[in-house]
């Protein structure tokens, strides 16, 4: 350790010298990266952001790398689901309604994919991570969406689960995921909204139209559940995300949250909650609910849900069909730029 | 073996009078498709009148581990804010 390094004794300033000292060596003792992950921790603590180019324990910078790329993933895999529904939408007003959400998610994915970028990944090592599985993306989108209540019943619960998850992102310490979240936020109500319109309307329509939406209902009321994370009991990353602020509530709190606001909505369209369990208790305030089937959310996370085959194939699939058109036009932007440095001589 | 697209910094203007804003990246094969693209990505809701691109390489940004050197100078320099100056308080506005 450099001994002629002035420390002075205001904490600001202790912390910018540690911090260039970092720059000048590159090796630091234990005892230095503890301190300077004192420091760094203490930040956070004040609320202050983190951005791209500052001092960050690798622990942090990997792990929202993954978590960052993981949100990403979810946002492109999410639009496989409902592209199948884009043609076949019973008018034009639900068919623009559900192009202009699956321009969301491609948008959505795009504000992740370039905050995960800030951090030294490059976007084709995240599409490898995806297409090799080596990288995960939300569960839920491993379920088939079979009828256009479906279409309903994903944007209803499904992005009512993600809006639950992803609001108090936007107060998380890294700068760059913190400004996307409040960009996706933004523009996700209006996703749960059309979700909700839809399947009123089915709930409002025929015994046949009515039956639709409570089939889809059955299906996608225990994957919502299950998308809002493993039980706290069983959730590894927990305790560090929320020192990092990359979670503020805990799983089971979500899901509780999720549950409390959700059952009535489902009255109000009158349909049943599949879950005999489910009651409302005097003493909480909340509802009661059954078991959790965990076996199957962990098969499915596993790769052995009902389209994770499917999902990737078409995911992949579109990658690799693109190729030429991106090729194409790195081979027309080279062509341009060649022919401009040719005039300038 | 194809080439990646670059990585392009997109600034938007949100209407006339206010200035142009960060408000991410995205990859392109030029700078003509970045500015569709980033129409595309970042105004969806018409959230700007007018979009610059510039090549993240393109871009030279200081180091925040150089912060000290860089910006410290301007610390004890107090007498450049108004409130550094004592006047009598019968000087209303000033």
């Amino acid at each position: 350790m450099n001994n002629s390094l002035p420390f002075g004794r205001d904490a600001q300033r202790a912390e910018r010298v540690s911090l260039s000292f970092n720059l000048k060596t590159n090796t630091m003792s234990d005892e230095q990266i503890r301190n300077l992950e004192e420091i760094f921790e203490a930040r956070i603590a004040r609320d202050e952001k983190i951005e791209p180019k500052d001092w960050m324990p690798e622990k942090y910078r990997k792990t929202h790398i993954r978590q960052m790329s993981q949100h990403a993933h979810s946002e492109i895999v999410g639009m496989l689901p409902e592209g199948n529904w884009i043609s076949r939408a019973p008018s034009l007003r639900r068919k623009a309604a559900l192009l202009a959400k699956v321009q969301d998610e491609a948008g959505h994915g795009l504000y992740l994919y370039s905050a995960c970028e800030t951090l030294g990944v490059s976007r084709d090592e995240l599409y490898e991570q995806l297409h090799s599985g080596k990288a995960k993306y939300s569960s839920i989108f491993n379920y088939p969406t079979v009828s256009w209540a479906d279409m309903g019943a994903v944007g209803w619960l499904v992005d009512g689960a993600a809006i639950i998850n992803q609001v108090p992102l936007c107060n998380t310490s890294f700068g760059p995921y913190a400004r996307a979240m409040v960009r996706v936020c933004k523009e996700e109500s209006f996703h749960q909204r059309q979700g909700f319109e839809i399947m009123l309307k089915l709930c409002n329509g025929s015994p046949e139209q009515k039956e639709m939406a409570q089939d889809a209902l059955n299906r996608w009321w225990w994957p919502s559940l299950m998308m809002l994370g493993p039980t706290d009991a069983e959730s590894i990353h927990t305790e560090q995300s929320m020192k990092w602020k990359l979670k503020r509530k805990s799983n089971d709190d979500l899901r509780q949250q999720f549950i409390d606001q959700t059952v009535p909505q489902a009255d109000l369209l009158g349909l049943t909650i599949p879950d005999p369990d489910m009651k409302f208790n005097e003493e909480t305030g909340s509802y009661d609910f059954g078991e959790i089937n965990w076996d199957e959310f962990w098969q499915v996370v596993k790769g052995h849900g009902p389209c994770n085959k499917k999902r990737m194939k078409d995911r992949v699939g579109a990658w690799e069909e693109g190729a030429w058109v991106r090729d194409a036009a790195m081979a027309h932007a080279e062509k341009n730029e060649a022919k401009k440095l040719k005039k300038a001589i | 073996m194809s080439k990646n697209w670059p990585l392009w910094e997109i600034f938007v203007r949100s209407k006339n009078g206010l200035e142009h804003r960060h408000f991410g990246s995205l990859h392109a094969a030029d700078a003509e498709m970045a500015l569709v693209n980033a129409r595309d990505v970042y105004t969806r809701r018409s959230e700007g009148v007018s979009i610059w691109v510039v090549e993240s390489k393109d871009i030279t940004a200081s180091n925040p581990e150089h912060n000290g050197e860089l910006f410290e100078p301007a610390q004890d320099k107090v007498y450049r804010h108004p409130t550094f100056y004592d006047l009598p308080d019968e000087v209303k506005h000033m």
